[in-house]
């Protein structure tokens, strides 16, 4: 039995094979609409998602397969302060397979030391969101057709957004791939992923304060939200939370083939106006997730259409 | 000069920092033992000028992991019928399990009861340690 806990949990070869069931899926849905009928799938959301517990509930619905569990940690028994052991142990004997979201980091690994149903990480307080990751490299192969080789701008809360380690982790183990971290001091990359990524696989990199100064070097700008609810401070949240916006003034620097991303929800760190611009890929990644979770259900399900 | 008899059978934790005796005294908490027990200050080394020493008459299981988180260069000494039979160099571990605690707030292990705090030595060499559920190095 498998669990999706790390975004390295898989080896480049089976990412490549589940980006390639995942393109399948886009291009004929009905091939897959009944490959998990009779399976359920448990979403285990202990913090608030819109996206995410969504993408994961239409994608075991397109599978054929049926969905149950919580959306808030308020609705399950951690509100009577049952521990994530016991709670996956219970949900075992409910579900084939679950989908878990958790404000601390590590929960859904210690889920998947505790359960007999394969784990999916659908996202751990400011570590790691695998499943995202997954539809990035979907979303980056669609508009380069390549995954190494290029330049990437992360852009925004480094330090908490819990995509841009997982994406980083992911991207380092291609080849050619140069990163550009631009954020505040404040909310640089942690020094785990600088020390054991970066440096460690002495990958190129530099850390920048200015988006405009490096915009036209990027062949994929990844952008992220300042996140409040990682904040213990209310005052650096105000602070930091304006830090960069995209507007189509400053796209204009950009390469003409540059894709941005976002994992969403956006506040106002892309202008609105840059929606209708080409190059917005954040609402391809949002349908993208959906294939590749598909993907991802089946690949640890280990079903396959008839 | 200060005499402490010769084991005849036993263990001696050499090598330890000065000043560090009893700390490596509380973390083995060798105050559970009924043995005899020295432990030896500032002892005269040639090596590091002063170094504590740890003398336990009799045989016992020593957690060698946190012997060599604290300080790998301790060195023990297995003593039997006066003569050293067997000299134990340590090594960082690879893995610590309920030795030092994950800090960080937003780790699973500060709300999950029952749950060991796991760290491994990451790959950035000496002495970092990562705590395996939220990686956050372990910062003394």
């Amino acid at each position: 039995m498998r669990h999706l806990i790390d975004p390295l949990d898989f080896s480049e070869a089976e990412i490549e094979k589940l980006l390639d069931v995942a393109d399948d899926i886009a291009l004929n849905p009905k091939k897959y609409s009944q490959v998990c009928a009779g399976k359920k799938l448990a979403t285990l959301f202990y913090e608030p998602s819109t996206r995410t517990r969504l993408s994961f509930e239409a994608a075991m619905l397109n599978l054929g397969g049926s969905i149950l569990g919580f959306a808030t940690a308020d609705s399950s028994s951690a509100a009577k302060g049952e521990s994530v052991a016991d709670t996956i142990r219970a949900v075992s004997c409910y579900a084939d397979i679950c989908a878990m979201r958790h404000p601390k980091e590590g929960a859904p690994l210690r889920a998947s030391r505790y359960s007999r149903i394969p784990v999916i990480n659908g996202g751990d307080g400011g570590h790691q969101h695998p499943t995202q990751t997954l539809t990035d490299l979907m979303t980056i192969r669609a508009k380069k057709h390549r995954l190494g080789n290029m330049t990437i701008g992360l852009c925004g809360d480094l330090k908490f957004g819990r995509t841009v380690h997982s994406l980083i982790k992911s991207l380092a183990r291609y080849e050619g791939i140069q990163f550009v971290l631009i954020s505040p001091e404040e909310l640089q990359v942690p020094d785990y992923i600088v020390d054991e990524v970066l440096k460690g696989k002495d990958i190129p990199y530099e850390e920048v304060g200015n988006m405009e100064e490096v915009i036209s070097s990027l062949d994929i700008l990844y952008m992220t939200r300042v996140q409040k609810e990682r904040f213990f401070n209310e005052e650096d949240y105000i602070r930091l939370k304006d830090s960069y916006i995209l507007t189509a003034q400053k796209m204009r620097r950009a390469k003409k083939d540059m894709a941005i991303l976002h994992p969403l929800p956006r506040v106002n760190e892309i202008a609105i106006e840059v929606d209708d611009d080409p190059r917005a890929a954040y609402f391809d990644q949002v349908q993208n997730g959906v294939y590749v979770r598909m993907a991802l259900i089946m690949m640890l399900l280990e079903v396959t259409p008839c | 000069m200060l005499n402490i008899d010769s084991l005849e059978r036993g263990i001696v934790i050499d090598h330890i920092k000065a000043g560090c005796g009893m700390k490596i005294y509380n973390l083995l908490k060798l105050d559970e033992l009924d043995c005899c027990v020295a432990v030896i200050k500032n002892a005269r080394s040639s090596k590091y000028g002063k170094k504590d020493i740890i003398k336990i008459e009799d045989m016992v299981d020593l957690d060698l992991e946190i012997l060599g988180f604290v300080d790998p260069h301790i060195t023990i000494d297995v003593i039997d019928e006066g003569k050293i039979v067997e000299k134990k160099h340590l090594v960082l571990p690879q893995k610590l399990v309920n030795v030092i605690k994950c800090k960080n707030p937003r780790c699973i292990t500060s709300i999950e009861e029952e749950i060991d705090h796991v760290f491994k030595l990451s790959g950035q060499g000496d002495h970092h340690y990562r705590c395996v559920y939220c990686e956050q190095e372990y910062q003394g």
